[in-house]
């Protein structure tokens, strides 16, 4: 088990440079800088500034420049807010991002798998019916639109919760922006769940368990659960994928103090090393969560690890 | 009804028996009707108000909707009437949609037969690849291309979502090609001497219609949200056009006041993706009912 997490965590090492590597050039190679203004700078200040960042020197210099910083840990500074680093930005922000990403993640699985279970062990019921017909409107709903609708409807109309804005340590200010990003993310896990005990329950070791004189929660919990699980399991990988990006929108929505909303804004002023900064936390966090899910897997599934 | 006849994995028998499962889904008949309707709408819609999209009306600005109004679905603040828009909206959303879904397919069932035709280390390189692609946020990578080639920029916006479309679709086809090819009938094309290019082109490709028709019509969903997503955040579609994105943008920033900016387009989006899901779902059971 050691060594298959090893292994896999040494494999996101060159997954996260192919990424810096295609976005530094990617950025770069696109029309305009960051010192582009409205107002043309003279000159010299223009070369002073483009010296001042190292932007004078060639593409590669500058790309093995900024490994070298990343190397020892350095993302450098923002180009366009003046006095920030790109980390003490990322510092600022990750921890508003990470609560309402959390709390999104959590509420979905809290929520998704249990719904997923009593559907499936209601087949055909109104439960079931319920269950479906809910999680099929979920995954269909963008959160750009669930966001708006949620906080015309408990922000404005019945005026329960804020409509925006973020005050440190008030879970109130949490709920709309984490159920806006739950709600597709638990409508997929509960109909995967649902999908998953169906076919595991009709497995022949569930039927030589019942044949046994087992009861039906006992094969339930110790016999069909765990297998059940394996497919919702691998889906919490693409699940933390998408919550991250639906991160940038629910920060948009709800005027939250997070650091989605760097990434829209250093890509469209150029501030290459803050983009750069945002690549590399998001690609590093889903690269992270789903290598987590990979070894939860690997712990269900012990067939995994040997491969 | 060419969709249903291309399901056929197998000739004949399986192909009525899809037939008739997709007959017996009432949700997916339903959702195709209403999918119908919309795009009869987008098409037809535009000529059946007198406004034009960007038409500005000084006499009724963020004027309610209301039945007997100059305007039944409302205005928005600069006074376009935004029934046309909706409609403008849904038509851009829609070819955006459906053609970043061809290129998808595309790149996705080049990619996946290619892998699953060849095998071997070819094929476990070009699935490496697609499984590191999956684990990226591309979405980022979208918004980078979006910002950087030009915002509004409609051609480089189908490209960056085709681009990022198509990776189960490589997925799937492979995994079908690799059935395939054990066929008899590859085989005896082998044996008469014909080239690869020729085998994949006439043998495997049309052998894969109906599973690329199904996953393509869950794929046209996807990237009409991606489209509408980088809409919303402002990189996509740009005033005075619109999509349902940019629409639903506006109808969020106006809630306070002009709420029916919000619901109207929000709605009829919610009504196309849920129409294409719906429909794909019933697509891919009728094909395989064990596919989940």
């Amino acid at each position: 088990m050691l060594g298959y997490a090893v292994r896999r965590i040494a494999g996101t090492v060159p997954v996260l440079l192919i990424l810096v590597t295609l976005s530094f050039f990617v950025t770069r190679l696109a029309p305009g800088g960051p010192f582009d203004e409205e107002r043309a700078l003279t000159p010299q200040v223009r070369a002073n500034l483009d010296h001042l960042y190292g932007l004078d020197r060639p593409l590669g210099v500058q790309y093995l420049h900024y490994l070298d910083g990343l190397a020892h840990g350095d993302l450098g500074v923002s180009y366009k807010l003046r006095d920030e680093s790109v980390a003490g930005l990322i510092a600022q922000g990750l921890p508003v991002s990470a609560a309402v990403g959390f709390a999104a993640l959590g509420l979905a699985t809290l929520c998704g798998i249990p719904l997923g279970l009593w559907a499936a062990l209601r087949r055909g019921g109104a439960v079931d019916y319920a269950v479906t017909a809910l999680a099929t409107l979920a995954i269909a709903l963008p959160a750009f639109v669930t966001g708006p609708l949620l906080a015309l409807l408990f922000g404005l109309a019945l005026r329960w919760l804020p409509v925006a804005g973020w005050q440190p340590g008030d879970p109130l200010y949490l709920i709309l922006p984490a159920v806006t990003l739950a709600l597709p993310v638990g409508a997929a896990i509960a109909r995967m769940m649902r999908g998953s005990l169906l076919e595991t329950l009709s497995a022949s070791f569930v039927r030589t368990a019942r044949a046994r004189g087992l009861g039906p929660w006992r094969v339930l919990l110790r016999h069909a659960l765990r297998p059940a699980l394996l497919p919702v399991v691998s889906y919490l990988g693409p699940a933390a994928t998408y919550v991250f990006t639906g991160s940038l929108v629910v920060e948009t929505v709800f005027a939250l103090p997070g650091t989605g909303r760097y990434m829209v804004e250093g890509a469209l002023d150029r501030d290459y090393t803050l983009v750069m900064g945002m690549i590399i936390l998001y690609g590093a966090l889903t690269l992270l969560l789903n290598l987590a899910a990979d070894l939860v897997y690997g712990w269900l599934d012990p067939r995994v690890r040997h491969e | 009804m060419s969709e249903a006849q291309a399901l056929a994995p197998t000739p004949v028998r399986a192909r009525s028996g899809g037939r008739r499962r997709l007959r017996q889904n009432r949700a997916a008949l339903g959702a195709a009707v209403v999918l119908a309707a919309l795009v009869l709408l987008a098409i037809l819609g535009p000529w059946l108000s007198p406004y034009a999209y960007d038409a500005l009306d000084w006499q009724h600005l963020a004027a309610p909707p209301g039945l007997t109004a100059s305007h039944w679905l409302g205005t928005d603040p600069l006074g376009r009437d935004l029934y046309v828009r909706t409609l403008y909206g849904l038509r851009l959303s829609l070819v955006i949609g459906v053609l970043a879904t061809a290129v998808s397919v595309g790149i996705g069932v080049a990619w996946g037969t290619v892998a699953g035709y060849f095998g071997g280390r070819t094929d476990s390189w070009m699935m490496r690849t697609v499984d590191v692609l999956y684990a990226l946020p591309y979405l980022f990578v979208v918004i980078i291309l979006a910002t950087v080639f030009g915002r509004g920029n409609i051609a480089m916006l189908l490209l960056a979502i085709g681009a990022v479309g198509w990776l189960t679709m490589a997925r799937v086809v492979r995994g079908q090609t690799l059935s395939l090819k054990r066929r008899e009938f590859i085989e005896a094309a082998r044996a008469t001497g014909l080239g690869t290019p020729a085998i994949l082109l006439r043998h495997v490709i049309p052998n894969l219609a109906g599973t690329v028709a199904v996953y393509a019509t869950l794929t046209i969903p996807e990237l009409i949200t991606y489209e509408s997503f980088l809409s919303f955040l402002g990189l996509g579609v740009q005033e005075p056009h619109a999509s349902l994105g940019s629409l639903v943008n506006d109808g969020a920033r106006q809630m306070l006041t002009a709420p029916w900016m919000l619901l109207v387009p929000a709605g009829v989006l919610v009504a196309l993706l849920l129409c294409f899901n719906l429909l794909g779902d019933g697509l891919r059971d009728a094909l395989d009912p064990t596919a989940r």
